[in-house]
């Protein structure tokens, strides 16, 4: 019975450490409090998804109201997949900020960074852990709220502008789902996941059922930046704090994949997404040309922080082509490019914050000749853009086989050759700082040699080493992958 | 004509989304795209608690005397609705502030004007 507690604790722990976080003010026991809730619901996570992998599905009635009534916390093998990717990077993120947010905010205001992570990552964990529709737009609006903020915490006024942006976006997108789950409760009379899905079959073919279909497919790409509602993704990645920077990149969009594939196949179900309305057809479009646009607009970036931006979406679009497929293998390779893409994009953003505070911006300019300056920064950057790419040993390579493996078995070689022809134009952009960094002799706004503090460089390592060990030794990424999967197309969650 | 009648409230619903959506693309001053984000929100607010309306009917009690029920639940959904709405108006009215510290104006126009001049925050 304690062990169920722990699906609650996973919540609530970081939820509680955000106010503490306000109330101790010492800049230092606010980040001690922070790194401590953040360690502890990555250990729970890990405990959830080893109870789950041997017994099944956790459900926890939460104030002891049994589920429908009530709200139900769930943990399954694609919910316990992602809350330890979520918990693991804010745990890795944690450390980090300690020396990259004490040089780039205000010392006053340090206390109240760490309370909105501590708040961000408590919203991302109640977004995957929730089984119920509303429950999932309160913590989409927590993690969204306090997202905003810490954008708008960056040095550059830009900052404030692209905090703005996304905050009227995400908005949008926020409502837009609740417009979508207000349609789904008149027609079921139930907010529970489960009990909708069970219930939507008898009024499956009404207008607010499609309506209710559109509403939260477009409310939720706003918030996964399924491109062309990305636009906000740029700026706000560029702008952020490092570490801000990192942990959304790393996570933030990746829990709203998540919502999506919960719907989609946890709730309105296969037939209704892929039959009565071309869904399938319009993912598949938007995410080549996603990918195309995305990876050519990367290629011309001065900045390596908006590079990487940019090639986010592209990733998105990788993603959503695996959903798009709707087979086990697609599905596979969309939910491991969750893992995969997170912990090289969480790498990259971290390595370039640490040449973000010996140079200033990350720019091209200020990076020539930097691989005899910064070492250990520069191979980080090579190693985990190598996973980018997809190259055979990393991690990134795991996701473009699943999605090949996944476009052969749909019979549409084409698409397979499209996987693996925009891969190139990855190895462009990623030969970009190559160029600057390895072949360029260094330039009078190279910074001087020295490394970024180890406290930076260890949690950054710490990624790029797992975007390298989850590419040589699949066993958890790719079987988690795999459960999740079949939990999907296996129809109700 | 009847269906019309009797759905009303889906119409003002429909016209009050489209008006805000409407006023965030049209509007180029970041305070009015404010607004229209608060009358788009507040749509969503009738769509919920116009169907939880029976008319006649009383709240939830066991009772023998009361054989009507209306649906509590929606009220309660938008009154959590309403908290996330005033907290995200308050938040991007304080970021509209600090835009206008930062640039000396909050039309969206002049704005990108000034980060085109190039611009690191002094």
């Amino acid at each position: 019975m304690t062990f169920a507690h722990l699906l609650a604790l996973e919540v609530v722990v970081p939820l509680i450490a955000a106010p503490l976080a306000v109330l101790l003010r010492r800049s230092s026991a606010a980040w001690a409090i922070a790194t401590a809730a953040c360690a502890f619901s990555f250990f729970a996570a890990l405990l959830l998804a080893a109870e789950v992998w041997a017994n099944g599905p956790i459900s926890y009635a939460l104030g002891s109201w049994d589920p429908p009534w009530g709200i139900e916390y769930r943990v399954d093998a694609l919910s316990a997949f992602v809350l330890v990717l979520v918990s693991g990077v804010a745990a890795t993120v944690a450390p980090y900020a300690w020396r990259s947010a004490a040089a780039e905010l205000p010392r006053e205001q340090l206390y109240l960074f760490y309370a909105l992570y501590c708040l961000c990552v408590a919203g991302l964990l109640g977004m995957t852990i929730t089984g119920d529709a509303f429950n999932l737009f309160v913590f989409m609006e927590i993690a969204s709220l306090s997202s905003y903020v810490l954008i708008a915490l960056g040095r550059d006024r830009r900052a404030l502008l692209a905090s703005y942006q996304y905050l009227v976006l995400g908005t949008i997108g926020a409502t837009f789902y609740v417009i979508g789950v207000g349609l789904l409760y008149l027609m079921t009379g139930t907010l529970n996941l489960a009990d909708m899905a069970a219930r939507l079959p008898q009024v499956q073919e009404t207008r607010p059922v499609l309506a209710a279909l559109a509403f939260i497919t477009v409310g939720v790409s706003l918030k996964l930046a399924l491109f062309p509602l990305h636009l906000w993704l740029p700026n706000a990645y560029a702008y952020a704090p490092s570490a801000v920077t990192a942990f959304l990149a790393a996570t933030g969009t990746k829990v709203s994949i998540y919502v999506l594939v919960r719907f989609y196949f946890g709730v309105f179900g296969l037939r209704l997404v892929t039959e009565t309305l071309p869904m399938r057809e319009i993912l598949l479009a938007l995410s080549i040309v996603a990918i195309v646009t995305a990876s050519l607009v990367a290629l011309w970036q001065t900045d390596l922080k908006r590079l990487l931006a940019y090639s986010s979406v592209a990733q998105i679009g990788y993603t959503t082509l695996g959903i798009s497929m709707a087979s086990k293998d697609g599905l596979t390779a969309a939910v491991v490019h969750l893992f995969n893409h997170g912990i090289t994009t969480g790498a990259l953003f971290l390595l370039v914050g640490g040449i973000a505070l010996r140079a200033g911006r990350p720019e091209f300019e200020r990076m020539r000749g930097l691989a005899r300056r910064m070492p250990l920064t520069s191979l980080g950057i090579v190693i985990a853009g190598l996973s980018l790419i997809g190259i055979p040993g990393t991690a990134g390579f795991v996701t473009k086989w699943y999605l090949v493996l996944g476009a052969i078995e749909a019979g549409r070689w084409w698409l397979a050759a499209f996987v693996v022809l925009t891969s190139l134009i990855a190895v462009a952009y990623v030969w970009r700082f190559v160029e600057a960094a390895y072949l360029s002799e260094p330039g009078a706004r190279t910074p001087e040699r020295g490394e970024a503090p180890a406290a930076m460089l260890a949690p950054a390592w710490l990624l790029v080493a797992g975007s390298v060990v989850f590419g040589l030794h699949t066993g958890y990424s790719v079987e988690g992958a795999q459960r999740a999967a079949a939990l999907l197309l296996g129809g109700a969650p | 004509m009847d269906a019309f009648a009797s759905h009303y409230t889906y119409w003002v619903t429909v016209l009050l989304m489209a008006a805000g959506l409407y006023i965030m693309i049209a509007r180029g001053n970041l305070v009015k795209k404010l607004v229209g984000l608060s009358i788009f929100q507040t749509s969503v607010y009738l769509l919920y608690i116009a169907p939880g309306k029976l008319i006649g009917g009383t709240a939830p009690i066991v009772s023998e005397s009361f054989t009507v029920y209306a649906n509590p639940l929606p009220h309660v959904l938008i009154l959590t609705a309403i908290v996330v709405g005033i907290a995200t108006l308050a938040l991007g009215l304080a970021i509209v502030v600090r835009i206008r510290e930062a640039y000396g104006s909050i039309e969206e126009d002049e704005i990108l004007a000034a980060d085109r001049d190039g611009g690191e925050r002094a």
